[in-house]
Formats: structure tokens, C-alpha cells, sequence
């Protein structure tokens, strides 16, 4: 009785459940396969600007909505990916990729970890070159003294 | 000298933590900013929303200043800035249009009839197509738009007795004062 009970709410859970999602994702009439991947594909890339840890692709607010039948109507209008994109940006300003674009504004974000990498691999080559060269006797004198330490503590 | 290097690294790890409270004190990190302003607004042509048949287009505005008012009547903080608009609207020196964002018509009247009307104007955009044009992706937004159709000022969020005194009047007057000679 109470299991037959259970399988009942679980069934009615569960469609609720897919009711939602269909909501979040409304069907579009998609000219092929093709083009369903590729604006799958392009919605991943940009940022919806109203929740903004969330794609244009994953959001359901009304905003993202509105922008993913507007990106549906261009593409059937013939317009490309880069031009969506453009199109986009005119609007929401830069905020909308995912993926930063390489400008003089934006160069620090994208070679900012390389300079810290070469900032830390200039200090510990400058830390065994000393450790090899005349410090390391007196390195070493300190070990002798306090032979808990073995020097590895980082 | 070497041992004090840990303290030092430990500073500049406190300075940059606490350059970043500051910046984000500054600096709102969730508003866009808006590739439009000091640029001609979009063309519009929407209808009024009393008067559905007659149609509103950005021609019609020009020759004077305007503030336009994107809001909702599904919108919270419109209710938090309404009262600051009515208080505000006969004083700002501009006109106040009202901008009805992806809303049914009768909740929007039943909501100006319940809150008030400070609007000398008002457009109705129930699709929310013309909005995406002007980067609007809430509400409220506020647009203050010169007599030539260029956005000068642009607010995300509701505008509270701050957003007036600090930016909103300054930019009215700025414009104003370049209008004058």
C-alpha cells in the first residue's frame, strides 16, 4: 500500500521534474541538425547578463530567453557566429564571452599567470644558485646545529 | 633581513586582499557596463500604453532631453525606486518617460494606478525586443537621453535618493549647462 504509495509520488515527481526542464529549454524549429549543435555551441559561449554565472544556454530568466530567440531568428537570417557575437557585444558590452578576446585591456588576464610562473621560476632558480654557491656552507653549518630541520619544510 | 621576508610577502598578501574589499566597495561587480553611452540610442517605435494604436518612435523625442525609465510591474526594486521617481519626476528638469518592459498592459495600469504615475510619457515594449537594443537586461534601468538622441547617463538598478543627489542631477545639469551657451 505505502510502497505502491511511494511509486506513485516518485512517478509524479518525476514528471514535474521533466516539466521543468522543458520549460528552461524551450523547443526551437531548427532548420537541421546542424545548426541545433551550432547554436547549442554558440549559447554555451556567452554569459547571460542577468544571472551571471550562467549561460545564455543553462538560464531561464526571461532576459536569456529573449536573447536566445533573438540569436535563433539571426541565424536563420544567415548571420555567423562572429557576427551573433558582435551583435551581442554592441549591446552588453564584452561581459556577454566567456571567453575574454585578446586586447591591450586584457592582456594582463591572459599573460598575467605566465608572468607569475617566470616570476617563480626566476626565484627558485635565484634560491639553488645561491644554495649551491658559498651561502650553502653556512646553510649547512645551521643544519648541523639544529639537525631536526632538514630544510624541506616547503 | 631574510627573516623578515615572510612578514613582508604576508603584507602584500593583506594589501591586495584588502585592495580588492575596497574595489568591490567601489565598484558595483555585477553591473554591465554599457557600450552606449555617450552613442545615439537605438530607434524605437513602440506604442504608448494607454493609447496602443498611436506609436512613439526616438524621432519623436528628439529637440529635448528625456529620462527614460525602464520598469515592470513584476519588478521589485521599481517599487523601491517608484516612490524616489514621484518625489524626483517634477523637479529633474527633464522629461520623465516611462519605459514599460515585457509586461501584460493591465498589470502595468493596475500597478500606476496603485503606486502612482510620475511618467509624462509612456511606451509599452511587451515583447522586450526594442529593449535588448538598448542593453537592458532588467529592471529597473534608467537612460538620460539629450535633445540630439545621445544616451549621457545609464543606470542599472533602482534610482535611490543617492543615485539622484550623486549622479543623476549632475548629469541633468552637466548636459544642461552644455545646452545653455
Amino acid at each position: 500500500m505505502t510502497r505502491g504509495f511511494i511509486r506513485m509520488l516518485l512517478v509524479a515527481l518525476l514528471a514535474f521534474a521533466g516539466m521543468a526542464h522543458a520549460q528552461a529549454i524551450e523547443p526551437m524549429p531548427f532548420a537541421n541538425h546542424a545548426q541545433e549543435l551550432r547554436f547549442q555551441h554558440l549559447t554555451r559561449e556567452l554569459r547571460c547578463p542577468m544571472c551571471q554565472n550562467e549561460t545564455l544556454a543553462d538560464s531561464n530568466a526571461p532576459i536569456a530567453r529573449d536573447l536566445r530567440n533573438q540569436i535563433f531568428q539571426m541565424m536563420q537570417q544567415g548571420r555567423s557566429d562572429d557576427e551573433i557575437k558582435q551583435y551581442l557585444v554592441a549591446r552588453y558590452s564584452r561581459f556577454v564571452l566567456y571567453d575574454p578576446p585578446l586586447t591591450p585591456g586584457t592582456w594582463l588576464l591572459w599573460f598575467g599567470p605566465l608572468l607569475i610562473l617566470l616570476g617563480g621560476a626566476a626565484a627558485v632558480l635565484v634560491a639553488i644558485r645561491k644554495r649551491s654557491r658559498g651561502d650553502g656552507a653556512t646553510e649547512r653549518a645551521s643544519f648541523e646545529q639544529a639537525p631536526t630541520d632538514n630544510g624541506d619544510d616547503w | 633581513m631574510n627573516r623578515l621576508l615572510p612578514f613582508f610577502g604576508f603584507m602584500l598578501l593583506v594589501l591586495l586582499f584588502g585592495f580588492g574589499i575596497w574595489w568591490n566597495t567601489q565598484h558595483d561587480p555585477n553591473a554591465i557596463p554599457t557600450p552606449l553611452l555617450n552613442k545615439p540610442a537605438p530607434a524605437f517605435n513602440l506604442p504608448k500604453l494607454y493609447e496602443p494604436a498611436q506609436k512613439v518612435s526616438k524621432a519623436d523625442l528628439l529637440g529635448k532631453p528625456y529620462l527614460l525609465n525602464v520598469f515592470a510591474s513584476w519588478c521589485v526594486e521599481c517599487g523601491v525606486e517608484h516612490p524616489v521617481l514621484q518625489a524626483a519626476g517634477p523637479t529633474l528638469g527633464v522629461q520623465l518617460v516611462g519605459y514599460n518592459y515585457k509586461d501584460a498592459p493591465d498589470d502595468a495600469k493596475r500597478w500606476l494606478a496603485e503606486h502612482g504615475n510620475p511618467y509624462g510619457l509612456l511606451i509599452a515594449d511587451e515583447p522586450g525586443n526594442t529593449a535588448i537594443d538598448f542593453g537592458v537586461y532588467g529592471a529597473p534601468e534608467s537612460f538620460l537621453i539629450d535633445a540630439k538622441g545621445v544616451i549621457r547617463y545609464k543606470h542599472i538598478g533602482p534610482i535611490t535618493p543617492e543615485v539622484l543627489a550623486n549622479e543623476l542631477k549632475p548629469a541633468i545639469a552637466a548636459m544642461a549647462h552644455e545646452a545653455a551657451p
